[in-house]
């Protein structure tokens, strides 16, 4: 940290019901100078953690309760429907003023699943309803494979997890990765607010839907998704699983000419939010309100 | 359209795709009809069918909830109490699942509908049943139907199909609860039974105990001494059907490993020598681990912390962390039931160190070795024996659901295919674990319990799945195989209990723990109990799946995911609301005690009373015979004239040599993101490596190396030779990728963690039934001594380790036998993970050099497989040369002097160069071989242990060789023209495109098998 003074962003990393990332997730803040709690989902739905005592409630990925009803509907229905206290509250509501309270919402794989299928992304209607899915890749089987992304310039309102970032390698590790978006009208909405943040790259730094560089090809080559105000972001691939340079398959070649970085490039994402929070922090030097 | 569940309170939902929709699921089953059974089945649609049968529920809450949480409003359509099939679909396969048989997406189904209504559900019974239906464009006859199914869809011994003509009414199956409770309990006869009764007894029950073995049981209670005891307990005289389950299962092979502990009067006729053995484990593998242990604490390595005495082994990699290791089998199951047998050995084998010393170890990696017969075998399959494909198939898709689902990297393992495991394939699944040295103030791994600490059982219900596990996989296997002794493993069940027990441990509110595996509760309390003395189990307390199981089933069944934990009193209520907490079932189901017995009640009646004196120690002690005759072997005569280019695209292409990457991309290799060495690197992560690398967390650089060595193939020629060379295979692949070997200097902590396990066919003589069963049990002998040797010379311990002894498959009177096979599963520490070494070559003009001595050792090798040949020259292991040269690659590596590193084994040299080109589009090798003694063929081809191709940078390569000397053979350099180049003696003997090579390797038969998409075979 640059000044002793200004407390740590927190971010509050849910687990717990067959989320299997929420290590790496808290090791990924940690080494981007946040401060990372790992709280398993009874704890904050039985009302013992609070959301609202977080700046960045993160969904890491996983298999939440199988994935049995699809990817992380079973998460999504909880959050939506089960009541946290006697008041009827949902967490879904929480989730909301969270967010209108200018803080931020982060989901990889599952955890993007689950945004996805709780309406929080893209929320182009902004009530939270369920506008696109995510689905079996048209491979029809779960992949592990790196893949280049590639970051959408024409994003209207940048989401800071993106900051500076134009391309990055990351792995995809899912089975159900593919969004399909229903009709043309809500296509080109996403594409015209550029809620498309990320998508599948190939050599060139084109995007592409020719697999294996679109590992599901997913609709408009997309690998992740903003909502129109940029705090809600979430993506398939897994950045928290690039924290170190020798993660990297071609790491070796990177080391044999002495380029090989200790970090890896996926840790960019969590410097990022840190960074900007903690910037944020810094002007206001008071908590944070809407940004 | 058909109207379904007219009865009262159940009803249907049915979730279809939208029309537009793509179905993978359709897709594939379609295309695989085709492909794997030849039948046309046009157009496959899938959808979702759920029963739903919970009281009260209003038809609108119905539709509502199938709207709200099952239904994705982008993909389905919804229909409730009603199925019809899709216009033009003429047939339909329906797939349901058998009573009892796990369900986890109608328990999710569940917990949605108690989530949606905000009332808790009752989880005892269960209310939503998940199904699939399939409808098929053509009208299939029923036969057709049902084999689609059987073939593709499910196994009868779990699911339960119904099939036919849409237009004829589509029939459903939803399981009904089993009926009343059955607290019945016999008592088995033995008093006056001939030697033929007993023996029959023992056949009839699944017992699979010997002659001896019953008598001894008969005579323990025929004693007055035990009558007279039984009799103050309540107890009848002979003992109950629970006590002689309990004693079948204790003493059974797979969990007293009666072999291994025989005495062997072995007789060597190559050598004349002759012997007798007190005991394969004692005298060779608890043997080579005291000396080794001994070597390592004379020299101030004391990191060898537990052997050979719990779930798992464990080593010291710092002064707060211990490492445990445990490779099991789970071949049995895997051959009846492919998916359920291999998913429920990974979670298994997973369980065990999860369980080790007092519990929660944090689970770093998992690997897996399969052996599979050919994937393309035309014969004949005999009664209730599945073709090799489908196991092949259904064993990966166990994998990749056992450890994707939970969180726990695959991150490398092996596939052999050999004819001779079409019967019984082998199923090797290997996790690695962290643990603190102390959990809440004691030593972790530590297995303490006091007499009146509670027994608490954790995790899944108990059904009548996977009873007889423990004793059905001690005997062979045949067509009469019993339904019962399949397991259904459930990932998410076992999450939530490893979840808990990661927190219960840290927080000092369990004793110790241990796992639910072969044998149940039978197993994991009669073992616990000897800890303490003894202990009470009270039976009426454990919670079941369905209602109808005898109180010996209770007890034996292997029902999946559950742990027994031994509890402090005290510690009791906290341990149970944190149960609550994380919603993992625990119940307290007895005592520990110090009374010398393991006694079980059921509703205070009692039903067994057994002495853990006679329980443990009663097994009487076999004496097996062994005979060693050395088979007849020659070398053959090949052709004159031999096309190298051609010979290396053929083995690159062979089944045992292709890349697997279909197989490894379906497995999560990087999730925990710790994973430095995976199975494929390089710019077009197609390149082999020899060993994984695993960090062990994100604050430092320590990691951990893991290797396999097996070489069944060898085993025909000299049984001591393939031993101890797939221990020096596995050894090897550590050193390639930069480990060094253990006890170099004085206190370095460089652990390694070995793991044996034997899968060898039934080995006991017997004139008519296994007349060469003198032979099978010498070629065990000598694998056994040639793992003492390689551990006494590389100083390696063996930490833990399995034999699975009764590896055939016998139906319509044929036997299918494993050839004997030893796996080496090995895992070594790392200082810093950053300076390992990858297999595939870097850039151009880095000098290549090949390491140790190549000799005419073409033996077993894939090069004489190409011709239908074994030869005869076996490929042997110099351990003092091989010492010697990982020492020297210590030194060169501790400098950084080695850019790329890939050990020599299936192909040799040749395919050691290509892999070595496959990481990057367009680099090559130019290669002058040596002008020695040695033919061109060996060189290429020889399979001679101990090698390795390196490269080191140009500015290196004096440094290097003063170091490496003599043990160095400059072949060449790495170029960036494409071409693989060899030379020797002025003719080019090899010239071939690497592009070439590497689209041979990627589209072999595995990928072929298991299907990669065209379009990526296509790329490379």
């Amino acid at each position: 940290m640059t000044d002793t003074l200004i407390q740590a962003p927190k971010a509050l990393i849910l687990t717990g019901f067959g989320i299997n990332c929420e290590e790496e997730m808290a090791a990924a803040y940690r080494l981007a100078g946040g401060e990372a709690t790992i709280v398993h989902l009874n704890e904050v739905l039985h009302g013992r953690v609070s959301i609202h005592d977080f700046d960045i409630l993160n969904f890491p990925g996983g298999f939440s309760f199988g994935d049995d009803l699809g990817s992380g509907v079973v998460l999504a229905n909880k959050l939506r429907y089960r009541q946290t206290g006697a008041d009827g509250r949902t967490l879904l509501a929480d989730i909301r003023e969270f967010v209108a309270a200018g803080k931020f919402v982060l989901g990889i794989c599952n955890g993007f699943q689950v945004l996805v299928k709780l309406g929080l992304l893209p929320n182009l209607g902004g009530d939270f309803q369920p506008e696109v899915t995510l689905t079996h890749n048209a491979s029809g089987r779960y992949e592990d494979r790196w893949v280049r992304l590639r970051v959408n310039p024409g994003t209207k309102v940048p989401t800071p997890f993106l900051s500076d970032l134009t391309f990055f390698d990351v792995p995809v590790r899912h089975g159900e990765g593919r969004l399909v978006v229903p009709d043309s009208a809500t296509r080109e909405r996403i594409s015209a607010l550029g809620l498309n943040c990320l998508s599948y790259a190939d050599g060139d730094d084109q995007e592409t839907g020719t697999y294996p560089l679109n590992p599901n090809g997913a609709d408009l080559n997309c690998a992740g998704l903003t909502d129109p105000t940029g705090h809600i972001f979430g993506l398939m691939p897994h950045p928290e699983a690039y924290l170190a340079g020798c993660n990297h398959p071609d790491w070796g070649l990177k080391k044999r000419r002495g380029e090989l970085k200790e970090e890896g490039e996926g840790l960019a994402i969590f410097k990022n939010i840190v960074t900007h929070l903690t910037r944020r922090t810094q002007e206001v030097s008071a908590p944070a309100t809407h940004a | 359209m058909t109207k379904v569940n007219l009865e009262t309170n159940q009803h249907s939902i049915l979730l279809s795709l939208q029309p537009g929709r793509h179905d993978g699921d359709g897709q594939r089953v379609a295309a695989d009809a085709t492909r794997h059974l030849g039948l046309a089945t046009g157009q496959v649609r899938s959808a979702a069918l759920y029963a739903v049968r919970y009281p009260g529920l209003t038809e609108k809450q119905l539709a509502d909830f199938a709207a709200a949480c099952l239904q994705d409003p982008v993909l389905h359509t919804v229909a409730i109490d009603q199925v019809a099939a899709p216009e033009g679909f003429k047939s339909y396969i329906l797939v349901a699942k058998g009573p009892g048989v796990t369900d986890d997406e109608g328990t999710s189904a569940q917990n949605a509908l108690g989530d949606f209504l905000n009332e808790p559900i009752d989880t005892r019974t269960q209310h939503i049943f998940s199904k699939r239906l399939y409808f098929v464009e053509n009208d299939l006859p029923a036969a057709d139907l049902r084999r689609l199914a059987e073939e593709l869809l499910g196994n009868k011994l779990i699911n339960r199909f119904e099939v036919g003509a849409v237009a004829e009414g589509i029939r459903d199956f939803t399981p009904r609860p089993g009926g009343g409770a059955d607290a019945r309990t016999e008592t088995v006869a033995l008093g006056g039974l001939s030697d033929e009764q007993l023996l029959q007894l023992s056949k009839d029950n699944v017992y699979a105990l010997n002659l001896p073995e019953m008598q001894a049981i008969r005579d323990y209670f025929g004693q007055d001494s035990v009558r007279e005891q039984r009799q103050g307990l309540g107890l009848p005289a002979d003992p109950t059907d629970c006590e002689m389950e309990i004693l079948a299962q204790t003493w059974s092979e797979h969990c007293k490993h009666k072999e291994f502990s025989a005495v062997i009067k072995y007789k060597n006729h190559e050598t004349g020598a002759e012997e007798e053995i007190d005991g394969l484990f004692k005298t060779f593998i608890k043997g080579a681990t005291a000396e080794v242990d001994r070597q390592l604490r004379a020299n101030g390595n004391d990191w060898l912390i537990k052997v050979f005495s719990d779930n798992a082994g464990a080593v010291r990699i710092n002064p707060e962390s211990l490492f445990v290791w445990k490779v099991e089998t789970h071949n049995s199951p895997s051959a009846i039931d492919p998916y359920g047998g291999a998913i429920t050995g990974i979670l298994g084998n997973n369980r065990d160190p999860l369980a080790t010393g007092i519990g929660g170890a944090r689970l770093l990696f998992n690997t897996n070795v399969l052996c599979f017969g050919n994937p393309d075998y035309d014969g004949e399959l005999l009664t209730g024996q599945l073709h090799p494909r489908r196991i092949f198939e259904g064993v990966r898709k166990g994998i990749e659901d056992g450890g994707n689902k939970s969180g726990v990297p695959t991150v490398n393992g092996a596939i052999v295919f050999d004819d001779r495991y079409r019967g019984k394939p082998l199923v090797y699944c290997g996790t690695g674990a962290v643990m603190p040295m102390q959990l809440a103030g004691k030593d972790s791994w530590e297995k303490v319990i006091l007499p009146g600490d509670r027994i608490i059982m954790a995790g899944g219900r108990v059904g009548k799945d996977g009873i007889h596990g423990a004793t059905f996989s001690s005997i062979e296997l045949d067509e009469a195989a019993p339904a019962t002794a399949v397991q259904i493993g459930s990932p998410i069940t076992q999450k939530l209990a490893m979840d808990f027990l990661l927190l219960a441990t840290r927080r000092g509110l369990i004793r110790c723990s241990t796992d639910n595996g072969a044998g149940g509760l039978s197993s994991s309390i009669g073992e616990l109990a000897t800890i303490s003395g003894g202990a009470i189990v009270e039976l009426e307390k454990v919670p079941l799946k369905y209602p109808g199981l005898r109180p010996w089933e209770i007890f034996l069944s292997e029902s999946q995911e559950r742990f027994t934990l031994a509890v402090e009193p005290n510690k009791l209520d906290e341990l149970l609301a944190l149960g609550r907490e994380m919603e993992v079932e625990l119940t307290d189901i007895g005592f520990f005690t110090g009374e010398g017995s393991l006694d079980v009640k059921f509703d205070n009646q009692p039903i067994a009373g057994l002495s853990l004196e006679f329980l443990h120690d009663g097994v009487p002690r076999k004496t097996l015979l062994a005979e060693y005759v050395k088979p007849e072997a020659q070398e053959p005569v090949l052709p004159a004239e031999l096309d190298y280019s051609d010979a290396l695209l053929k083995l690159l292409g062979s089944l045992n040599i292709c890349s697997r990457e279909s197989v490894i991309r379906q497995y999560d290799h990087e999730v925990k993101g710790r994973t430095i060495v995976k199975p494929l690197m390089g710019a077009t992560g197609q390149a082999p490596q020899d060993a994984a690398v695993v960090r062990f967390n994100f604050e430092s650089w320590e990691g951990v190396a893991v290797s396999n060595g097996i070489l069944p193939r060898l085993g025909d020629l000299d049984a001591y030779h393939m031993s101890a060379g797939s221990f020096d295979e596995a050894v090897r692949q550590i050193i390639s990728v930069g480990g060094k070997l253990p006890n170099l200097t004085p206190g370095d902590g460089n652990f390694w963690s070995v793991n044996d396990n034997f899968c060898v066919p039934d080995s006991v003589y017997d004139p008519t039934t296994n007349p060469d069963g003198k032979q099978k049990l010498a070629k065990l002998v000598q694998m056994c001594q040639a793992l003492r040797d390689a551990c006494a010379a590389y100083c390696i311990p063996l930490t833990s380790g399995k034999d699975s002894m009764k590896n055939d498959f016998k139906a319509d009177g044929v036997k299918i036998s494993v050839p004997p096979t030893v796996l080496y599963s090995m895992t070594a520490k790392v200082e810093d993970v950053r300076q390992v070494v990858t297999s595939d070559f870097k850039q151009a003009d880095d000098v290549i050099y090949l390491l140790g001595e190549t000799h005419d050792e073409l033996g077993g090798s894939e090069f004489y497989q190409l011709y239908n040949e074994l030869g005869a020259n076996v490929p042997k292991v110099d351990f003092a040369k091989a010492k010697e040269l990982y020492t020297l690659v210590g030194t060169a590596n501790d400098q950084q002097l080695i850019q790329s590193s890939h050990d020599l084994s299936d192909g040799g040299l040749a395919v050691a160069l290509a892999e070595c080109t496959f990481g990057r589009e367009g680099l090559g090798a130019r290669i002058e071989l040596a002008e020695s003694g040695l033919s061109p063929v060996a060189q290429l081809f020889s399979e001679s242990h101990s090698r390795f191709v390196v490269t080191v940078a140009p500015e290196d390569v004096t440094a290097f060789e003063s170091i490496l000397k003599e043990r160095a053979t400059r072949l060449g350099v790495v170029t960036n023209d494409g071409q693989l180049r060899v030379q020797h003696g002025g003719h080019e003997l090899l010239n071939a495109a690497t592009h070439a090579l590497r689209t041979a390797w990627t589209n072999g038969p595995v990928n072929q098998t298991i299907g990669l998409e065209a379009s990526e075979i296509a790329k490379s």
